[in-house]
């Protein structure tokens, strides 16, 4: 693991929070956005920017929620953290809570990792009883309590928008932004919704400081990332990489043979050959919420397409048209490149239907789920229409 | 603040979204999921425009003005995205445009027709399954469906009903109800409000028009044919006239070509309702106010079958309230079939009665086993104002051309207070007239009888009118202050319900109708529905009021000899039996079998 390496490192409970409230809250809303810390879901979002707009926002009850959805195929690094240190995403979220005025946190875990549960319960309980959590925490004027509430395995569900929904007990579906959560999110107050990851992060860099933080890292992705690197690799499991590290060193890094493509970013991410393996792991470049699949010379594309599309045709939501009636077609068109059926034609049809589905989806699922398959095609081209 | 569409500068105010300016500014942008009456879903991805500064196209149905924003309408990305959108539908859609009972106004074809789409990226998708539902009013053909989730938001919003939800995932995803168990085994009421906002051929009227054809060329049969109020304030609509078109004496006209031996009135009826009504509801009060019996009061009225099936499953306790009366479409069916069947020398056996209905409740109401107190099946065939219009059509008739024709007697004599059942508040107005004037002999003091307080499109209206002066038979009655409500939409009577079940109602006497703005907003009214097009047929009602010489139900001759030839006195033991009836405790949803 390289020098920058952090983030599952244990830490002194309490201490940044103890920081926290000694300095007041737009100052730490400064800190976090000076620092550069973006959303580690995927999406990449301003972590300051939101606590601003969230702090910023008129209501009395305001909620912080985690997304320990960790649903993109390829990922367990979310696991990984809530396995070996809760106590700094809870410190995170109490200090996020702290910043905006909320008063409750929930972490909405993924139904697969109901068996961390009884774990996480146990480490809120001995955070309580440190007054960590619970009223007037360390002897300030700030009551927090977090509670951990189970998702039920659907993969759209990850979207804050439906993670929000599926809390309030409906059916698990994106809704429309605007209104952003940050300003009408559970139940219609403002809410602010980030990664397991992101809040992990955050005791250090209020700890640490805005420019330590900002000085690991590339130029527009401060910080480390937590990547879960599976496939055909002899080291496979979860990395802390700087962001900007290159493809070719985390493969290096990972003991990678004979590599022919990666996916980087999951279902929802792209497929790179081995051409672009000089390419940067970060938001400028290949931005990726943590999954990293190695595929080595003897895998087929055409199968990797095909898993892809399919976990897609199983986990849209089903709501809005082009998502819903697209996807259909890619899982066809994967059966006609099998059979080395496709049309010129028909391939440009699909690039239509992707083009549509990325400009009207209503949520980065649908906006999102045609990158492999369009990446695939353009870069093994060769391979599957032979 | 000012926005920008298409370059032009537009004025837009705080919470307005980008569909509503453009509307306002005279720019079109195509909708499919949007309906003005329900919550905003941007689901169908139809309305997308392009906002300057946005990576992705924005939905003009849900996106909000903001002060400078620069919105582009038809750019060819926008026009490329909305017409593969369309065609994404039409794609898993089941199309049979020349069978569809939607092929006049389907949305989803009107696009299609707008898009040009002439061909698809690839081949249609969507097969026959045959799962057609049919239930006695609604009959449901999911393989048309393209999910836009209106009758959801319908049922949700406007019902509170909550029959219909969007079940499984993806391309699994279809309407669904309880454990898919099918409507009949859910509370649905049989509004139809969803038929109302469907955009496709998905959701119709489960037809009778078949039937009535049959027994119209059957020379054996006696066809008689009654028309309810709100019928005569739209079926011009479906002959392209504005809505508001008052039709009454052409739609008699082109009855009659239909060949029905007798076109009769459910106005009649709808006096004949508040005379046992109103005896009914003062019977309530004496025996509240004087023998001080409890779970009498407030009385709530019985002639909107959705309404009543929705009590029967969500207030089961509280059914002593509702007026035993039935519906005035019930209590013509028997008539026509004893007293008038006697008075004219036919053979019951041999009459059908028909009914012409702004509602696809009335055809559930129809096939209750209770209603046969005439010994036959009281009302053989419903039609919706719908069905009427088409029928019309198949026969070459078109209403705009017919000469205006009056109704038979003795069932189509009425008054304004009959008329005005077609309106939300109106059954509440007709009883007032009577019972007012009943009790005090007094004509109630409102201006030209116009009960104003009553009227409207709010969800809920409350009323107060104190009773003085009274004759000497209701002394009990002296300076009481009768409170009344009136609520349109099942969501409204919730609210009021919910008021009477915790006991904080005061009110006397409430009249409910399952649909907005009472009959006229029926399931079985022309397709579409909004709140100017319901305004517009409330006007036609209250003028057809104005127009009628009497507007009293107590002063209908027609009813008064009922009385005297037949039913001897209002809730009379002949009136019980055939114009009054009882009521089901339902559950929520049938047991998962
Ligand atoms: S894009 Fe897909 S997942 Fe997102 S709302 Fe639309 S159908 Fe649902
Ligand atoms: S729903 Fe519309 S498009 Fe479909 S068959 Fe009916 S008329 Fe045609
Ligand atoms: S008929 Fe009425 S109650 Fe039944 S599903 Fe439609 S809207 Fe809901
Ligand atoms: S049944 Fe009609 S209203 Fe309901 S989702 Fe389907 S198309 Fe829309
Ligand atoms: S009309 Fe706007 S998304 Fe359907």
């Amino acid at each position: 693991m390289p020098a920058a390496g952090f983030v599952l490192e244990k830490r002194k409970q309490g201490e940044a929070l103890k920081k926290a409230f000694e300095i007041n809250r737009a100052e730490i809303t400064d800190m976090i956005k000076d620092s550069g810390l973006k959303g580690r879901g995927g999406a990449g979002f301003p972590t300051g920017l939101k606590m601003y707009l969230c702090g910023a926002a008129a209501d009395t009850i305001k909620y912080v929620v985690c997304n320990a959805d960790e649903g993109e195929p390829g990922t367990f690094k979310d696991r990984v953290i809530l396995e070996t240190v809760p106590e700094k995403v809870f410190e995170g979220m109490a200090i996020t809570a702290y910043v905006i005025g909320a008063k409750e946190g929930i972490v909405y875990l993924r139904g697969e990792y109901e068996y961390l549960k009884a774990g996480l319960e146990n480490t809120l309980n001995g955070m309580r009883k440190n007054n960590l959590l619970g009223e007037k925490i360390l002897g300030a004027d700030f009551d927090f309590d977090i509670r951990i509430a189970l998702g039920a395995g659907a993969y759209v569900c990850g979207e804050e928008t439906a993670l929000i929904e599926s809390l309030e007990g409906k059916r698990g579906e994106a809704k429309n932004k605007p209104p952003f959560p940050v300003s009408s999110g559970l139940f219609c107050h403002p809410t602010l919704v980030s990664n397991v990851e992101t809040f992990c992060n955050i005791p250090h860099i209020v700890t640490g400081g805005a420019q330590w933080f900002k000085n690991i890292g590339s130029e527009k992705s401060a910080g480390t990332k937590l990547v879960s690197v599976s496939g055909d690799v002899k080291k496979p499991g979860v990395y802390e990489i700087p962001f900007g590290m290159k493809v070719k060193d985390l493969l290096k890094l990972v003991e990678a043979e004979n590599t022919k493509a990666v996916d980087i970013g999951g279902a929802s991410g792209i497929v790179i050959p081995e051409s672009q393996f000089d390419r940067e792991i970060s938001f400028e470049d290949i931005p990726t919420g943590g999954s990293v699949i190695v595929f080595d010379k003897t895998r087929k594309m055409i199968d990797v397409m095909e898993n892809f599309m399919e976990f897609f045709l199983d986990e849209s939501c089903g709501q809005c048209t082009p998502c819903r009636e697209g996807t259909k077609y890619f899982v066809d068109a994967v059966e006609k490149i099998k059979n080395g059926k496709i049309t010129d034609q028909e391939l440009k049809n699909l690039r239509d239907i992707s083009n549509c589905m990325k400009l009207t989806s209503k949520c980065g699922l649908g906006q999102s789920s045609t990158n492999a398959f369009i990446s695939i095609l353009d870069n093994f081209k060769k391979e599957l229409l032979s | 603040m000012d926005i920008y569409i298409n370059g032009k500068k537009c004025k837009a105010v705080q919470g307005e979204t980008i569909l509503e300016v453009a509307g306002k500014n005279g720019v079109r942008i195509p909708t499919l999921c949007y309906h003005s009456d329900l919550c905003l879903a941007g689901n169908c991805r139809i309305c997308v425009v392009d906002v300057d500064g946005a990576r992705t196209l924005q939905t003009a149905c849900t996106a909000m003005a903001s002060n400078g924003m620069k919105i582009w309408t038809n750019t060819p990305r926008v026009i490329k995205a909305r017409k593969m959108n369309i065609q994404l539908l039409l794609g898993s859609h089941f199309g049979e445009c020349y069978t569809c009972p939607r092929n006049n106004n389907c949305e989803l074809l009107k696009l299609a027709e707008e898009y040009g789409i002439e061909e698809l990226p690839f081949p249609k998708k969507g097969k026959r399954t045959g799962a057609l539902e049919i239930t006695p009013s609604i009959t449901r053909d999911p393989d048309k469906c393209i999910m836009c989730g209106r009758c959801v938001r319908t049922c949700e919003e406007l019902q509170g009903v909550h029959a219909v939800k969007p079940v499984g995932r993806s391309s699994d995803i279809h309407i669904g109800t309880f454990f898919d168990q099918g409507l009949m085994h859910t509370s649905c009421t049989m509004c139809g409000q969803c038929i109302n906002r469907c955009p496709t051929g998905a959701l119709y009227e489960t037809s009778c028009v078949q039937p009535v054809w049959d027994a119209l060329a059957d020379p054996d049969k006696y066809v008689v044919v009654q028309t309810a109020p709100a019928v005569r304030a739209a079926l011009g609509e479906e002959f392209g006239m504005e809505p508001g078109s008052r039709v009454t004496g052409k739609m008699v006209a082109g009855l009659r070509r239909l060949g029905f031996n007798k076109i009769f009135d459910t106005q009649f009826t709808a006096d004949l309702t508040i005379i046992e009504e109103g005896t009914e509801f003062l019977t309530r009060l004496k025996r509240t106010l004087v023998n001080k019996e409890k779970g009498l009061l407030p009385m709530t009225t019985s002639c909107s079958p959705g309404w009543i099936k929705y009590i029967e499953h969500f207030y089961p306790e509280l059914l002593t309230h509702v007026s035993t009366c039935k519906s005035p479409q019930q209590m013509f069916g028997p008539l026509a079939k004893t007293y008038f069947a006697e008075k004219e020398g036919i053979n019951p056996a041999k009459m059908i009665t028909v009914s012409i209905m702004p509602c696809v409740a009335k055809k559930y109401e129809a096939e209750r086993p209770e209603m046969n107190a005439s010994g036959y099946k009281d009302v053989d065939y419903v039609l919706t104002t719908r069905e009427l219009a088409k029928m019309m059509k198949m026969a070459g008739l078109d209403l705009k051309d017919m000469p205006v024709e009056e109704y038979d007697n003795p069932f189509g004599i009425s008054t304004g207070a009959a008329v005005i059942f077609g309106a939300t508040g109106g059954v509440m107005e007709a009883a007032l007239r009577t019972v007012y004037e009943i009790v005090t002999g007094r004509e109630i003091p409102f201006k030209n009888l116009d009960i104003t307080p009553v009227r409207g499109m709010e969800d809920v209206k409350e009323a107060e009118v104190t009773i003085e002066g009274v004759k000497e038979e209701y002394k009990f009655l002296e300076g009481a202050k009768v409170k009344v409500a009136v609520a349109h939409s099942l969501s409204a009577a919730k609210k009021v319900m919910d008021k009477v079940r915790s006991g904080e109602a005061e009110y006397h006497f409430i009249e409910i109708m399952a649909c907005p703005g009472g009959c006229l907003g029926g399931g079985g009214q022309p397709i579409p529905t909004s709140p100017e097009i319901r305004k517009a047929r409330a006007r036609a009602i209250y003028e057809e009021d104005e127009s009628m010489t009497i507007r009293k139900s107590h002063e209908n001759p027609a009813i008064k000899k009922l009385y005297e030839d037949f039913l001897e006195k209002p809730n009379s033991h002949k009136a019980h039996e055939l114009l009054h009836t009882h009521y089901l405790k339902r559950k929520r949803f049938d047991k998962v079998k």
